[in-house]
């Protein structure tokens, strides 16, 4: 389990090598730059108070540093008729984006493992179909799966919205998993079956452990794509059982009303930290050399 | 699937869903879009008066797209088997959902309250179905506004608000001149709408208003004043500075407040922005209307459907009633910024330009000239709206001719009719 | 259930053989009914005259008449070809370049990483505001360079009907190439070290070891987030709404706002499902074979 045994591929010595990283951390750098120029604005815009906004510097640092926006972007700002700001909401998100993504995620893993390593007839077929499932325009299942979540009671539930985030997960889920699996050496499942091995004794205890990368990119997806959906949130849940990211819209989203810039951009930041803090903890187990442990079969 | 089957009961026990109990006066759940700000603070007068009654308020609010958002989930709901008890939903909207039977009538409150007395015809007209009130107007946005920054006027030697659009378009002349920019304008389809229907009250007057926006009329659509019309939208397209496109309409007023641009053409919500700047009405801005000695109404209403259960339902009437009460639709109004739908509502609180509105609702009902806003969904069908915003829109953003214009738009509304 | 059933009676290697097809069927079952059931439904309603709320009596080919003679519709196809290619393209290129970096024994490699990945968590609503502020040619990088003495400088593609979409493009790279690069940083941290070496001692050089050694391995990993970006390029919806509104005009219209438009702005259903039929169709004729290829390529 070593992790630095062969971190990376290029292995070299002197000048040349001190060169190469230089320009290795410039590159870098400069695409950290574009992908944090957005971010830095938010961040100076939310520091702002709404009357320098409004003298009309939207692009330049803040001359006075305000946390207003912070405090009411959290705990004040209206979200309908009650003005608790994002707090509440957060725990409906959390009681919404576990399940639906450790379920999706086991199913996913188990549906991509007996597809590839449990090869039957037709097995490519199914997975066609299944993955077709990604190009769906959500749009086109809203009014279908609202009479269907209806006949089923779980309209306007948590619950409900479980169910659709993990059934329209399930094509990703299987996708990053069956192409994860299929480069898997097979010579391991067929040594642990000699061994004695049963279907879910080797996905258990052979092919999961090795499969971390691929667990932590669908965890990432997953989490994403349910934590920032929108259009499921507004149609499949009711009033104070909505996700966060549908009380961001609606700090955010005003018709015709003043638009409070700082707010809404600490809200947005505000509202991403759970994903972000995901994003940092999956990270960690993006290392090398999990697999090399279980190639000893 | 037992986990799955597991997961979610867990899920279920975690998360309270829907009502906890219902009040004795009755229980309403609201779906609008009036979620943040002064927009929410209205809706929240609505509430504390709703449960000063002991009524149960459930609050769905969902914002998005000037209400698209609301509109999917309003639609996901009645399919799923329970939709909201009141909807915020305009114009004729109404009558579309109406048609589909999941509508409840409030006409008993209505009838007992004399509403046909209070409201102006046309607003009357828009919320009822085959004769009965299927919903209540909360309130009166005038879409001919005109608002002006006075120094920048005076800077170019504009002595006084345009009236006609000749007047106008010598005002922009000269502010163009001085190095100002005319118009502050945000190339957001509604936008370009909304300039485009105050253009044609002030070149057509309410009768061409009337005959090509809202009864569709070919003729008049294809009219010479239609071209006129157009033509006048394709000057003002001159006196909007280059960077326009898909500007909110906040940072337009915006320009106005700072001095960097003359006018604007608004409707009253933008003055609920300058007045959040400190600014004061007739001294650091101007309101006037846009030629035409018209009045183009815009209303929220809120739209009953059919719920269950007694509670339900007599939350419902109890709400109808608090709606058009005169004492709420003086609140309500003054933290919005709009002016009462009831005509009787004293209007001591209220400001210059809202006094103003009221003068000429008053007057254009006497000259039948109040028409409903075509841009702001209170005239006609959403499908055809939306016929009229692509091809304003793309008029604006092209190079397309007037008579050009003209044909498209009539085989357009024609094709969606 | 359990692993050891099977050694004591035939019967237990007989569910064992059974086992993946169980695993598998129900969840097979529910796509065949919440994807393909209601992709069956989309296409009936595409055939009614269904407006504000669905309605089930045939109509025949009227809504699709109608589609097909509103301008927009084209834009919006054309459009979806232009954003597409690029997008995927250039997302694809810099998830991989940027994967290769990263794994060069880069020591801050978290918070790099993090920091590529962050803008898929915000949400495009407001972030869009953000974007629309520093492509605006007055407030953002034009004005910014213009000032640093540049009086030439011109940067318009925001408010420019013919370059708005790219500005699409732009954006949408933002967001997602990061996720490109972490599938792929993944792909790569599971190719054996066994090869790797192998290729080491062979004196294959640093880069040629990943173009002609590590990628073709990685087949599969380009499957998927060729897949995923085709997904998000479909569906772009918040980035089209909140970057340019579909603007100016319509230039930027998009098949996702297209069909949101029709169906829930415009109360067209009828409209919509006819779009949504063709935009399926479109997507089947391109991914098809696509699927067909890449599936019998991996087969081992």
């Amino acid at each position: 389990m070593s992790r630095n045994n062969l971190g990376g591929i290029v292995q070299q010595k002197g000048t040349r090598h001190l060169m190469m990283r230089t320009l290795l951390f410039l590159t870098l750098g400069v695409f950290c730059l574009y992908y944090l120029i957005p971010l830095i604005v938010m961040i100076a815009t939310s520091l702002k108070s709404l009357e320098e906004i409004r003298a009309g510097s939207l692009l330049s640092l803040p001359q006075d540093v305000t946390f207003d926006a912070w405090a009411k972007a959290w705990s004040s700002a209206c979200v309908g008729v009650r003005c608790d700001g994002l707090k509440p909401f957060f725990w409906n998100s959390v009681a919404m984006v576990v399940p639906a993504v450790t379920i999706s995620t086991i199913l996913g893993a188990l549906n991509g493992y007996a597809l590839t390593k449990w090869r039957f007839p037709g097995a490519d077929i199914i997975f066609a179909l299944i993955l077709f499932g990604a190009f769906i325009p959500f749009q086109v299942i809203l009014l279908p799966m609202a009479r269907t979540l209806g006949v089923l009671g779980l309209a306007g539930t948590i619950p409900g919205l479980v169910l659709v985030h993990v059934i329209y997960g399930l094509a990703f889920t299987t996708l990053f998993f069956r192409n994860f699996f299929i480069g898997v050496s097979s010579g391991i499942i067929q040594a642990a079956q000699i061994d004695g091995a049963g279907f879910f004794g080797i996905f258990f205890r052979i092919v999961l452990p090795m499969s971390l990368p691929a667990v932590v990119v669908t965890v990432i997806w997953q989490y994403t794509q349910i934590c920032n959906d929108f259009l499921f949130g507004i149609a499949f849940t009711v009033g104070d059982s909505n996700p966060v990211t549908v009380a961001l819209n609606n700090v955010v989203n005003t018709s015709t009303g003043v638009k409070e810039y700082n707010v809404d951009m600490a809200a947005a930041i505000i509202a991403a930290l759970p994903t972000l803090a995901v994003y940092v903890i999956a990270g960690a187990y993006f290392v090398r050399g999990l697999s090399a442990g279980a190639v000893k079969g | 699937m037992n986990i799955l089957k597991k997961a979610l009961m867990v899920s279920a026990t975690l998360t309270t869903i829907g009502p906890g109990f219902a009040g004795a006066e009755g229980t309403v759940e609201v779906l609008h879009w009036w979620t943040s700000g002064g927009e929410a603070k209205a809706v929240g007068e609505l509430k504390d008066a709703f449960e000063a009654q002991d009524g149960t308020w459930i609050d769905s609010p969902i914002a998005g797209g000037g209400g698209d958002a609301a509109m999917t989930a309003l639609r996901a709901r009645v399919i799923a088997g329970n939709p909201p008890t009141a909807v915020q939903l305009k114009g004729p909207g109404i009558q579309e959902w109406a048609r589909e039977g999941v509508l409840n009538s409030v006409d008993a409150v209505a009838q007992s309250e004399n509403w046909d007395a209070v409201l102006p015809p046309v607003l009357a007209d828009i919320m009822k179905y085959e004769g009965a009130y299927v919903a209540a107007p909360v309130n009166i946005h005038r879409v001919d506004w005109m608002w002006a920054n006075p120094k920048a006027l005076e800077a170019a030697g504009v002595t006084q608000m345009p009236t006609t659009w000749d007047e106008f378009n010598a005002a922009a002349d000269k502010l163009m001149a001085v190095g100002i920019v005319p118009l502050a304008h945000g190339g957001q389809p509604w936008q370009d709408a909304t300039v485009f229907e105050d253009v044609v009250l002030g070149i057509g007057g309410a009768d061409l208003f009337r005959k090509a926006l809202v009864e569709l009329d070919q003729d008049a659509l294809q009219s010479d004043m239609m071209i006129a019309a157009f033509d006048q939208l394709r000057k003002m397209r001159g006196y909007v500075d280059d960077n326009f496109s898909g500007r909110d309409w906040n940072l337009a007023t915006g320009m106005v407040m700072r001095g960097e641009a003359g006018f604007q053409i608004m409707g009253d919500w933008a003055k609920g922005e300058f007045l959040a700047a400190g600014k004061v009405p007739g001294v650091d801005f101007l309101c006037a209307p846009t030629p035409g000695n018209g009045f183009v109404l815009n209303s929220d209403s809120f739209t009953f459907f059919q719920v269950e259960g007694e509670e339900n339902i007599a939350g419902q009437q109890v709400l109808a009633g608090l709606i058009m009460s005169p004492e709420f639709q003086e609140t309500f109004n003054l933290a919005k910024g709009s002016i009462p739908a009831r005509t009787d509502v004293s209007l001591e609180s209220f400001d210059a330009c809202a006094l103003r509105s009221h003068e000429d609702l008053l007057a254009a009902i006497e000259n039948d000239a109040l028409v409903p806003s075509m841009a702001h969904e209170m005239a006609i069908p959403r499908s055809i709206r939306g016929e009229f915003i692509d091809l304003v829109t793309n008029f604006f953003n092209s190079d397309m001719s007037s008579e050009e214009a003209v044909q498209s738009l009539a085989a357009a509304v024609a094709r969606a009719q | 259930m359990a692993p050891r059933t099977h050694s004591t009676v035939p019967l237990g290697q007989k569910i064992e053989l059974w086992l993946p097809r169980f695993v598998v069927s129900p969840l097979f079952a529910l796509s065949l009914f919440f994807v393909y059931g209601f992709i069956l439904w989309t296409v009936y309603i595409s055939f009614t005259k269904s407006g504000v709320m669905p309605n089930y009596s045939f109509e025949g080919l009227s809504q699709y008449e109608r589609l097909w003679a509103t301008p927009r519709l084209y834009v919006a196809l054309g459009n979806m070809f232009v954003f597409s290619a690029l997008f995927i393209g250039i997302s694809l290129a810099i998830g991989i370049f940027l994967a290769i970096l990263l794994d060069q024994r880069v020591r801050i490699e978290g918070v790099i990483r993090t920091i590529y990945l962050y803008p898929m968590a915000l949400s495009f609503i407001v972030t869009g505001t953000v974007w629309k502020w520093i492509l605006n040619p007055g407030l953002g990088i034009q004005n910014f360079v213009r000032k640093a003495g540049f009086e030439e400088f011109t940067f318009d593609w925001l408010v420019n009907s013919d370059y708005a979409i790219y500005t699409i493009v732009i954006a949408a790279v933002w967001q997602s190439s990061g996720y490109a690069m972490a599938l792929f940083l993944a792909g790569l941290r599971s190719v054996d070290d066994e090869i790797l070496k192998a290729a080491a001692i062979d004196g294959a050089g640093s880069f040629r070891t990943y173009f002609s050694v590590v990628l073709p391995i990685m087949r599969p990993v380009f499957l998927s987030t060729v897949i995923i970006l085709a997904h998000l390029a479909i569906k772009s919806f918040d980035l089209v709404i909140a970057l340019t509104g579909g603007g100016p005009g319509y230039a930027t219209a998009m098949p996702a706002t297209f069909m949101y438009s029709f169906a829930f702005q415009r109360s067209e259903l009828g409209v919509a499902a006819a779009s949504a039929v063709m935009m399926l169709a479109t997507v089947i004729a391109i991914v098809v074979p696509y699927l067909y290829s890449e599936l019998r390529g991996t087969k081992q």
